[in-house]
């Protein structure tokens, strides 16, 4: 029998937890000699108040969907895929050098190729972590961390040496070919005849976001492969004796979230910058951790966090521009006390509410 | 490369070292006890900016070796309050640790100094200054002799000795006495130590409680003795090159420093010259910059002698009812 309703454990502490995060960090908004709660109504407006903030917030939600579901599928083998990072980042160069291959004619062509190219190589960067935890028992988290840090040498190796747009300092590609844009929220609300802001970076990637969604959805629980993933993770002797080789599901399992966090290159190097830059990610391969944790594992709770994540980037950002002292690193203190809280010390809530509901029952009873 | 040149790059190797060392020295106590700790970044992102912090207001530098110790000891003490008493997920809560420094320290410090999330400039006392062994001076006439113990034993900051004495504390107090004995037990088999009648929960705290020490350490060094102040992000990935030292030397201390040479080394080198020439071929500044990594990842692999970790490393403790 489950200890407490379905509903507590995917909802009430998850917000809980994101309560508990949010009051810490107001704590800190305040000893700084700030008011909280106009910083949040800031941050809030700033997300949400206008077309511009929208753009941000649903382009930063695109990037962190792709990374929290990439962190997500490999949490449901029981993996722990901390090379988001450089998934992403190796996937923009396949992007990119997708992109620069040649004179694209239009978008609609360029973008099946692109989403390939990232997350080919996005899997491939992940391949080689995947394939020594399954083969020799290299512990993933240090060898994903490493290869983070591998990446970031070898983006910063081949856009200085090599990928560098001739006569140009910055290290940096040159600009992809017109028929490579991906057409931006403006273009596409001017269609509808609806205005949208002309500045903001959101595009049609959002909706490749919500497709793998979907499709994560889709794999996970309607399909034989799903099954065997999260029955490896539920329990590796069982699903060992089920006949479920731990070898296969853990490289197919890492490809797949390589793949995914290496798709977060269509909307960081395709969609917004346009070029291939030497850290497209962003740090957005950590935030997954976050969303991956706050969403339960799930693609829709992936989705929602990964909005919320969206918000508190967008807002944050623009908290900085309001009140100076409130700097952008804010963001990284909400996003740690919201891994701490949603992910380390989520027994500190669990029990004490799992408690309560055994109470009730058994006065109900 | 004349014998000069080479000194040059060892000493600046071993000052180079010493950060990692600490932290390495760090990891091995708190994952010899069966604490994972992926939040060496954090801790001494920490303290860093709190020993810096506390040495340009107090003006001196052993003051602010207390505070870095101390901002270090409280994430550790974080760390353990999740992974000990909450058996929470330990990889979970040291990313957690490290996006706490690197924000926190930013925030705090614009608030306290207005730079942009520096310290002032130290100087003087509030800084570890280098120190001249007896000798040196009257040394330094006697060829190859005098410049080795002259430039690189001589002249380097007391943390710097006291680290490599810490590799020697480290061996003998994990290989040498009950503590260390009861505390690699803790981390291979609890069950045992429980069942012996030793408190597992409080083992673990007290390895967790050296690593915050060690970090802090590591990141006093890093700002008051390596620099001259805090900057935003100074530790720039030193607690994972730690990590894979530790790694590296399969969680021994003697072999931890070996590793950390060796890592240190790489560095120097990696600072000294943009690309090596060897044979013809051009090395990028790059290689060098991922080798420490690229080395763990080939002796996790285990095709360079395999690395195995404390069997109930991550797992958290529970007690049998």
């Amino acid at each position: 029998m489950d200890k407490m309703p379905k509903w507590v454990d995917i909802a009430v502490i998850p917000l809980i937890n994101l309560f508990l995060a949010l009051v810490v960090s107001g704590l800190v908004v305040l000893y700084i000699g700030e008011d909280p709660f106009r910083a949040m109504s800031i941050l809030i407006n700033g997300a949400i108040g206008s077309t511009y903030g929208w753009g941000y917030t649903l382009y930063y939600a695109t990037n962190f969907i792709f990374t929290g579901l990439a962190v997500a599928v490999s949490f449901q083998a029981k993996l722990f895929n901390i090379g988001g990072e450089g998934q992403a980042a190796i996937g923009g160069l396949g992007v990119a050098l997708v992109c620069l291959a040649m004179p694209w004619p239009h978008w609609t062509l360029a973008l099946p190729f692109a989403v390939l190219g990232g997350a080919l190589f996005g899997a491939a960067w992940a391949a080689i972590p995947a394939f020594l935890q399954a083969t020799r028992g290299s512990h993933i988290v240090i060898t994903t961390i490493m290869f983070n840090f591998i990446a970031s040498a070898v983006m910063v190796y081949l856009l200085v040496n090599v990928l560098k747009k001739p006569g140009s300092m910055a290290p940096e590609t040159s600009r992809f070919p017109e028929g490579a844009f991906l057409p931006k929220a403006f273009d596409m609300a001017s269609v509808l005849g609806l205005p949208f802001s002309r500045s903001a970076p959101l595009n049609v990637t959002f909706f490749v976001a919500l497709l793998c969604c979907l499709l994560v959805y889709l794999l996970l629980w309607h399909t034989r492969l799903g099954y065997q993933i999260r029955a490896f993770g539920h329990s590796e002797p069982a699903a060992r004796y089920a006949g479920i080789s731990p070898v296969k599901i853990t490289m197919v399992t890492m490809l797949i979230s390589g793949g995914l966090a290496g798709l977060m290159g269509i909307n960081a190097v395709m969609g917004e910058a346009q070029r291939l830059v030497t850290d497209p990610v962003q740090g957005a391969g950590f935030v997954g951790i976050a969303v991956a944790l706050m969403g339960r594992s799930h693609p829709l709770g992936v989705l929602l966090a990964g909005l919320l994540f969206g918000m508190l980037y967008q807002g944050g950002g623009e908290l900085e521009f309001e009140i100076p002292a409130i700097s952008r690193e804010m963001i990284l203190v909400i996003q740690a006390l919201v891994i701490l809280f949603t992910g380390a010390l989520d027994n500190m809530i669990r029990m004490p509410v799992e408690r309560l509901f055994a109470r009730a029952r058994k006065k109900a009873a | 490369m004349d014998l000069l040149t080479i000194i040059q790059i060892l000493d600046s190797a071993l000052r180079l070292a010493t950060p990692l060392l600490f932290a390495c020295l760090a990891g091995l106590f708190s994952e010899r006890s069966g604490i994972f700790d992926i939040g060496l970044e954090g801790k001494i992102l920490m303290s860093a900016f709190l020993s810096a912090s506390v040495a340009a207001f107090s003006g001196n530098v052993w003051i602010g070796l207390l505070g870095g110790v101390a901002g270090s000891v409280f994430l550790a003490l974080l760390h353990g309050v999740a992974s000990i008493t909450f058996r929470g997920n330990q990889l979970i809560s040291g990313v957690a640790i490290n996006f706490l420094a690197s924000g926190i320290t930013v925030i705090i410090g614009e608030n306290w100094f207005g730079l942009g999330g520096r310290t002032p400039q130290l100087d003087g006392p509030a800084r570890f200054q280098d120190i001249t062994l007896p000798f040196a001076e009257s040394l330094g006439g006697v060829p190859v002799v005098g410049p080795i113990y002259g430039e690189l034993i001589s002249g380097h900051s007391i943390l710097v000795y006291f680290g490599l004495l810490a590799v020697l504390g480290t061996w003998w107090l994990l290989f040498r006495t009950r503590f260390g004995l009861r505390l690699r037990a803790v981390g291979e088999n609890p069950e045992s130590v429980d069942t012996a009648g030793v408190s597992v929960i409080r083992m673990r705290y007290s390895a967790v409680l050296i690593c915050g020490c060690l970090c802090g350490l590591a990141g006093t060094y890093l700002a008051t003795g390596l620099a001259a102040g805090f900057v935003k992000e100074m530790s720039a990935g030193r607690g994972f090159i730690a990590l894979a030292a530790l790694i590296f030397s399969k969680w021994r201390p003697g072999y931890a420093l070996m590793a950390c040479l060796l890592f240190g080394l790489l560095e120097a080198i990696g600072n000294r010259y943009q690309n090596i020439d060897i044979g013809g071929f051009q090395v990028p500044v790059q290689f060098m910059q991922a080798l420490p990594y690229i080395l763990t990842v080939v002796i996790l692999a285990g095709f360079v002698g395999k690395a195995i970790p404390p069997r109930a490393g991550g797992e958290p403790y529970v007690k049998e009812r």
